[in-house]
């Protein structure tokens, strides 16, 4: 178990490796005249986008500046946005929180109502909870998540006034800041106003970006659960008396959990590119619409720390579920 | 034992005593028969259909252009002219007729989604066969192949797919090529992963041992027993990435990434370019999403199908 994990810890060292490089070079080619033209904006003159070009190191060959940003990445410095001066680091911390609350409220909703809903289906395959649920699922996964979110809020916020329709906490509220995560502060501190409020506020964002992922956890459940009925042993369990809820917890989900636990796993870079534009439609300062920012204005030193630190993320995520798969079903745990 | 799926029949006993036209072609003729009696499917085959035939014939639906915005002078920026007797779906926010736009928003939204697709599945089951194949079946240096094409493919998956697509559409500049292919890489990852952990799953089973015990060759175990019975769920997946893609090339739009030529009509952009006047005129970002979602529902609904009849597994 822990040389499996220490295995798996090294080989994403080549991995962040190759993706460093290839960032570097993606992020360099970005059409445009690079960060010093939208910094300087309508006082640029080729002057200036030069001296801040020689300030910066873009004009040296690209495999110095490289290795200039990996030592310095090495000496533990993440540099600086070119756009607003602050420590990269500083900034992906301090947004992290917005992202992830965000991003984990969304697959909790993607789990909690997928899972039952892909049971229900396959148990009653063909028949009318069926046909709603799998059309459900359909019109979910076919559904842009920005439409989704505009729709939700024109309709909810706009219309029936009834959840706010931007930012993560209503603007002058009186919450105190412990952990950055709006609704853990709120019960940390008991200001229970403030975690409501941000609750209401996480509401519409949740669910717009959880659409897609309850739909694909859904149809995979259902897919999978069918399978696991009509195995042997569930026949087996069902006709030497046990309840019917013994055999589905037991028998048949613990089973089916195996394909259903990789989707999930799959889903978290799906809900970071959602991320991007949920927190851009409903005013999130998160790592997501600060991105945003960062590409359309060729922050370099941000988009290559972002994306390294997403991916460092992603992967350890990765790593947790195999170890969890491993944890479901014993004969993968042998094999590796 | 369990039954040991679909393709354990065709051992060579079995072989011999089936007539020989039913042979090769009996799984995709059954496939097809199925197919035909499913409403869902063809529901689908409507959709694309009618979406097919929208994005070719556009030029004779309308007697108007996309992406003039010939009409410009009636937009004000409080208020874009509804529906009227010229202009049945009113104009939209660029001063071209709504209709032309969606009509010829068709022609992305299929060059986009099919061709971004193809490039995905292909490159990614490619890669599954390979990792899944070699993993199952090749022993130790077998586990090497596996280990070494999915690091590859970790690499891919360690960003985001909208930001793999951004960044991939950032560099080879804005053209329908480089969107294509965008869209396509990011969708690599899933498919290989999700070929390969259902290949190296299948290839534990007794029906594999059969096979080996029989003394078949490793490569034909791979492609005629593990491949048919792992496929099903990259099936189903590229089904859901066709309707994925279109949502992508919306997604790319919205992030200033998307076509770059404004006169090519978009339903992303045309969303985007709503978002504006979205309280006090729904019907511009309305009628494009709807656009979005039928198409996506209509491939999604298709290839649902498709993959009931081509596992009889999952027929009811």
């Amino acid at each position: 178990m822990i040389r499996f994990v220490l295995r798996r810890l090294a080989l994403m060292v080549p991995v962040l490796l190759g993706l460093s490089i290839l960032l570097f070079i993606w992020v360099r080619s970005l059409p445009g005249e690079g960060p010093a033209r939208s910094l300087l904006g309508t006082r640029a003159t080729p002057e200036r986008i030069e001296a801040i070009n020689e300030q910066y190191g873009f004009n040296d060959p690209l495999l110095e500046q490289y290795l200039r940003y990996v030592g310095s990445l090495l000496r533990g410095d993440f540099l600086s946005s070119i756009r607003d001066g602050k420590p990269v680091l500083d900034t992906f911390f301090d947004k992290l929180p917005v992202t992830v609350e965000l991003s984990l409220a969304a697959l909790l909703f993607a789990i909690v109502v997928g899972i039952p809903l892909g049971y229900v289906a396959a148990r009653y395959q063909g028949r009318a909870p069926d046909t709603a649920v799998v059309s459900g699922s359909l019109l979910g996964v076919a559904t842009p998540v920005f439409f989704l979110a505009l729709l939700l809020k024109l309709v909810f916020a706009n219309w029936l006034g009834w959840l706010p329709a931007t930012f993560r906490q209503t603007p002058g509220i009186d919450a105190t800041q412990v952990t950055g995560f709006a609704v853990l502060d709120g019960l940390l501190t008991r200001e229970y106003d403030a975690a409501w409020d941000a609750v209401l506020h996480l509401l519409l964002p949740a669910i717009a970006l959880g659409t897609i992922p309850l739909a694909i956890i859904v149809r995979i459940t259902r897919a999978s659960v069918a399978e696991v009925l009509q195995e042997d042993y569930v026949r087996t369990a069902e006709s030497k008396g046990l309840r019917r809820r013994t055999v589905a917890r037991r028998h048949v989900l613990r089973n089916a959990m195996l394909p259903v636990s990789t989707t999930i796993g799959l889903q978290v870079g799906l809900l970071f590119s959602g991320a991007v534009l949920t927190e851009t439609v409903f005013s999130f300062q998160g790592i997501g619409s600060y991105l945003f920012q960062a590409i359309s204005q060729r922050d370099y030193p941000v988009l290559q720390g972002y994306i390294i630190f997403i991916a460092i993320m992603y992967s350890l995520i990765n790593l947790v579920v195999d170890l969890l798969y491993g944890v479901i079903d014993p004969r993968v745990r042998v094999s590796t | 034992m369990t039954p040991a799926g679909p393709s354990a029949g065709d051992d060579a006993l079995d072989l011999v005593a089936t007539p020989a036209d039913e042979r090769g072609t009996s799984l995709w003729r059954g496939a097809f028969r199925r197919l035909r009696r499913n409403p869902s499917a063809i529901i689908g085959a409507a959709i694309m259909l009618v979406f097919v035939l929208v994005a070719i014939f556009a030029p004779l639906l309308t007697s108007f252009r996309p992406g003039t915005g010939e009409f410009f002078g009636q937009v004000t920026p409080s208020s874009v002219p509804g529906p009227s007797q010229e202009h049945w779906l009113g104009l939209d926010t660029g001063g071209s007729d709504m209709w032309t736009q969606l009509l010829y928003g068709a022609r992305q939204s299929l060059v986009y989604g099919v061709a971004s697709t193809l490039v995905g599945l292909t490159a990614g089951a490619a890669l599954g066969v390979l990792a899944g194949g070699f993993g199952a079946v090749g022993g130790r240096v077998g586990g090497w192949v596996d280990t070494a094409v999915m690091r590859v493919v970790d690499i891919l998956l360690s960003i985001p797919s909208l930001l793999l697509a951004v960044s991939i559409a950032a560099i080879i500049t804005q053209d329908s090529l480089a969107i294509i292919i965008a869209i396509g890489a990011a969708q690599v990852p899933i498919f290989a992963r999700l070929l390969r952990s259902s290949m190296l799953a299948q290839g534990k089973s007794d029906y594999v041992l059969a096979a080996g015990a029989l003394g078949f060759r490793k490569r034909r175990i791979v492609m005629s027993h593990i491949l048919p019975n792992a496929i099903g769920p990259t099936i189903v997946q590229a089904t859901l990435n066709l309707a994925t893609a279109t949502l992508e090339v919306a997604a790319l739009s919205y992030l200033g990434l998307g076509p770059d030529d404004p006169r090519v009509a978009e339903w992303g952009r045309m969303l985007v370019n709503a978002q504006s006047r979205f309280d006090a005129d729904p019907r511009l970002a309305i009628l494009p999403g709807i656009c979005i979602v039928v198409t996506a529902l209509g491939f999604t609904l298709f290839g649902e199908a498709l993959r009931e009849s081509l596992d009889p597994r999952s027929r009811r």
